[in-house]
This record gives C-alpha cells, structure tokens and sequence, in this order.
C-alpha cells in the first residue's frame, strides 16, 4: 500500500464478505427447498430466496470491484484518491440500498425481472450511489500522474457497467421488449463490460505478481478484451433465440456465443504464460493460487459450460431448465466471484501490514471452495440434463420430474456444505488479517 | 509482433463495429419483427395489468415465462393451452398454498379481477412466436403422465 486512501478497499471487502456469506444462506434454503424441505415457505417463500441470492451475488461482487477500484486506481495513477470521506459516503449508502432491497424481497416489495428485482424508487439511489462512485474514480485518474492502461481498462469496464444500467429501468408493455432490454443490462454486463474490470484487475494482479513488463502485459490484455467485445456484444443474441424476437438471431447468436470461449481461453493462456515467464515470483501464493484459478475457471464455467447450452439446437431444450443454473454457477464463481477473492488476497497483507503469503489455512480455503463449487456444478448438471431428458424430451410432467430428480440436491447440498467450508475459512483468514494499518504503508 | 497500439486499434475497432452491427440488428427487430411475432396489436389494458402484476409479485422468481425465470415452478408461456383457464384460476385465486405434488406456491388469493388480468397476460403470452419453444416433446406419446 502506498497510498493511505487505498485503506477505503478494505471496508468494501469486509462488506463483499458479509454479503457473501448471506448469499450462502440463501442459496442452502433453496437447495433444501428442491428436495422438498420448504419449512421456510411462510417467512421466505422461493421467489424471495431466489431474488436474495441473486441479488447479494451482484452487489457482493460490485463492492468487491468497487474495492478494488478504490485500491487499483491510486496506485497506478500514483495519486491519493480525490476524497476519502465521500468514498465511505459511497460505501455506507451502497449497503443500505442493498440492506433495503433485500429486506424488501421478505415483503412482496420488488419488481420481479430476474436480476433486476430491485424495485424502481431503489433503482435512483443505485445510480446516485454509482455514479459517486465513478466521480471518485474517475477525478482520481485525470488528476492523477499516470494514466496506465489497466487504470483506463478497469475504469472504462465500470462506467458502461453503469450506462448499461439505464436500459433496464425502461418500462415496457410487451415482455419481449422488456426481455430484450434486460438482456442488454445483465448480458451486456457478464458478458462484456465486467470482464473489462475482470481484465483489468487480472492485469494489475499479473503485474504485481509475476514482474512481467507491463507493456507486454497490456498488450495481451488489449487482445482479451477486444476478442470478449467482439464475442460478447452480438452474443447477446443467444438470450434472443426464444423470447419472441426474429430467427436472425439464432444463428447471429450461434455464432458469436461459439467464438465467447475463446476471449476467456485467451484469458486462461494469457495468465499462466505471464506467469511462467515472470522471474520475480512473489511470495503471495494465495493470492497466486486465486489468480491463475480465476482465469482457468472462468474458461471452464462461463467459456465451456456456456457454449455448450447456447447452441440453438440444444437450448432449444435445455433454456429455461436446471441446465442454465450449473453454467450460471460455475461462471459466476469462476469469473467474478474467484477475481475478487484474487484481488481481496494480494492486498490483504498490503493493507494490513501482516504477511499471511502462504499459510495452510489460505490453500485450504482455495481448494475447499473450488472442489465444492465443480461438484455443485455436476450436481445441477445431472439433475438439468436428467431433466431434460424426462421433461422437455419424454413429456413427463414437470412436477413429477422434479420428485425424481430431489435426489441430486442432496449431492448438491453436499458439495455446498464443501464449498462454504471453504469460505468460511476465506473468511476466518480475512478477519484474521486484522485492520488496515498504516504501519503497513511504511513497510511497502 | 503485434505491437500495443495495433492491439488497442483491435479492441476499440472490434469493440465499435460489433456494437454497431448489434444496434442496427435490434433496431430491425424491434421495430419490425417483435411487433409481428408478439402481436403487439393485443397488449390489451388487461394484459399490461396483468404484467404489472406477474411483476410486482416475482412470479419469475419460481416460474419461467418464455423459459426465462427461475426453475422451481413449471415454464408457464403454454399453460392456458395446458391447464385450461378454470385451473389457472383456482391456483391464482387459492387461499391456501397452491401445492401440486406437494411443492407449495404462494397463497397469493387474487381477486377474480386480478385472476382475469394475469390470465389475459398468460394468454398473450401463449401466442407469441417464440421460434419453436417450447418444443415439443418428442416421444409424448410414451409418456401415461398427461
């Protein structure tokens, strides 16, 4: 840490993992609740759990990259951030929109679209709160010394994150138009402007990490997110097969959804070749372990599993089953669940002055999470194509199908319980870090 | 070697062609193909009612509709066509949690209004092209389960 303004990170990481752990919660409720443990259904009905998850999943991941934002940005521009004050301003309103939202969902008070549940007066303080935000990263970096490429990469990923915003707040009649304005939020989102913040914070960690030559490293990253661009934007269309609009866009999304794999096969080569080639090898391994891990998972979970089920002839039969929700997970945690945990784990030390680099405890967490999360994934997996199979195939009922297929939520819910073993260790590490310090500052 | 400025013209070309060939795809769709697949012609007051409530209760959260959703509760774009409106109405208007097979739904009790207007919503629903979903299943005739 070199700048003392970069200790605003931490809190934002404390909130990510307080987030995430509700997440988790909600997520067991759910499991049980497809094995036809719904004891809960009075206090938290399904569509309650379901929106809770979701949407602690998005804002968890958000303070993560906004934490990272606020460690990035000042020491690639080598200039204290523009003001601390507004930045706790920025963090405690983030976490009571996201406290209101989520309470309200216990309420019947939410504007049901998937993802977008947050109800519409909410949507305003979001984009008050985002744009706060933006207006301390942004004067940060113009009046900054440097402007680097990963600085501009990370910065230029969460300003379209919050444009493509606003197309979800339009209100429509027809739900296809609705659809297809959502899609330009979350799509446009996952699969394009947050894997330029993902880019850029993997940029900065290989940076850090290896002591490759940014030039070189910043090339590459160029590369990257202009293969995600080109892939990513008119992949939009796999979410236009079968929601009303024209047949163009099975075969534009066919295409395009092909070619996603290889803007994150480009991430997974370009890591662990940076990292082959770097000669100082530093002595963070958990932060190491996370960052090569981000870039081969989320080839595996959003490049794989997705074009697997985004072939039109497939998701002619899988869309709208089981099958989305293992390529959901497995991409999520691949890709931005696991870069923030990276980012979270190279500036931990940094922040707090104490060198946890390579405890047994911190390998654990790695391991644990990752192994549980790739058997979470098999187990949706099972049960979607099984589903598949009897339901959209054979033509049994849907409600019969889900009876028959309960039994691989107990493997999931295993897995689950492997997975947040793993976390909580994360987060027993995390708080064993202690605070921020500014003895750490005289010791970078 | 590909130098970085030829590798940032690739990222901010590639970036704006990709973009403008995506507005100009959906400016055609929107302006001439959803219209028509949708019938926009029947967004009757009773359907947009019906969508405001399909909404502010987050059927979606359970339910799928044009198979976007969550996974819990059956994909309901043809369940007009499937259940018929009389059973559609007892599961919407129910004071009791609605559980076939014993998973439950949300005892929303509905007036008979409210039924009418989701029911209108379902409707219209069921009579979007949709490209072929849901298909249909293939060896239906095997199954005794209907």
């Amino acid at each position: 840490m070199k700048y003392k303004s970069q200790q605003v990170a931490y809190w934002f990481f404390a909130l990510s993992m307080l987030l995430l752990a509700l997440q988790i919660i909600y997520g067991f409720i759910m499991g049980f609740a497809h094995m036809g443990y719904d004891g809960l259904h009075n206090f938290i009905p399904f569509n309650t759990a379901r929106a809770v998850h979701t949407n602690l999943l998005v804002v968890w991941l958000l303070s993560g990259f906004m934490g990272a934002a606020y460690y990035i940005i000042p020491e690639e521009a080598e200039q204290e951030l523009v003001s601390v004050k507004l930045a706790y301003v920025q963090l405690v309103s983030l976490a009571v929109v996201g406290v209101v939202a989520i309470v309200g969902y216990h309420f019947n008070y939410w504007e049901g679209r998937k993802f977008l549940e947050i109800p519409r007066p909410l949507d305003y303080l979001v984009v008050v709160n985002v744009l706060l935000f933006l207006g301390l990263i942004l004067a940060t970096l113009f009046k900054g010394k440097k402007r680097t490429t990963t600085s501009l990469v990370l910065s230029m990923g969460l300003l379209f994150a919050a444009l493509l915003y606003l197309p979800g707040m339009i209100w429509f009649d027809n739900q296809t138009m609705d659809s297809f304005f959502r899609w330009w939020v979350v799509h446009l989102w996952v699969e394009g402007v947050w894997e330029l913040i993902m880019g850029g914070i993997l940029a900065f960690l290989l940076i850090k990490i290896t002591g490759v030559d940014r030039e070189v490293i910043e090339k590459w990253l160029y590369v990257i997110v202009g293969l995600t661009f080109i892939s990513g934007i008119l992949g939009t269309g796999h979410h236009y097969y079968y929601i009303g609009t024209p047949r163009i866009w099975l075969m534009i999304g066919g295409v395009f959804s092909a070619l996603e794999p290889l803007a994150f096969l480009g991430m997974a080569l370009f890591a662990v070749a940076m990292y082959r080639k770097g000669e100082k090898k530093h002595p963070n391994k958990v932060a190491l372990n996370w960052t090569l891990g981000t870039a081969i998972m989320s080839f595996v979970g959003a490049g794989l599993l997705g074009v697997a089920h985004t072939i039109p002839q497939v998701n002619l039969y899988t869309h709208g089953t089981l099958v989305t929700a293992m390529h959901g997970h497995l991409a999520f945690w691949g890709a931005y669940a696991m870069i923030n945990l990276a980012i979270i784990s190279y500036t931990l030390p940094n922040l707090t002055g104490r060198k946890l680099y390579d405890t047994g405890n911190g390998a654990l967490a790695f391991w644990l999470s990752n192994i549980g999360m790739l058997g979470m994934t098999v187990a949706f997996g099972v049960a979607g194509v099984a589903q598949v199979y009897m339901e959209r195939i054979m033509g049994v009922e849907f409600g019969i199908v889900q009876q028959e297929i309960q039994v691989h939520f107990a493997i999931l819910i295993a897995c689950a319980t492997m997975f947040t073993a793993g976390i909580c260790i994360y987060m027993y590490e995390f708080v064993k870090y202690g605070r921020p310090s500014e003895e750490a500052m005289l010791n970078s | 070697m590909l130098s970085k400025s030829q590798a940032r013209f690739f990222f901010l070309g590639g970036t704006i062609v990709s973009f403008l060939i995506f507005l100009g795809l959906s400016w055609k769709s929107l302006s001439d193909d959803v219209p028509r697949q949708t019938n926009a012609q029947n967004l009757t007051p009773e359907v947009v009612r019906g969508k405001h409530l399909w909404e502010s209760n987050n059927c979606m959260g359970c339910h799928t509709i044009f198979g976007e959703g969550a996974y819990y509760a059956p994909e309901l774009t043809k369940v007009m066509e499937r259940r018929g409106e009389a059973y559609v109405k007892l599961a919407l208007t129910s004071k009791t949690p609605w559980s076939p097979r014993g998973r439950k739904m949300v005892a929303y009790g509905f007036s008979d209004a409210e039924a009418a207007d989701l029911i209108a919503f379902l409707t219209w629903c069921g009579n979007v092209d949709l490209n072929g979903f849901p298909a249909k299943p293939k060896y239906q005739q095997l199954s005794t389960n209907q």
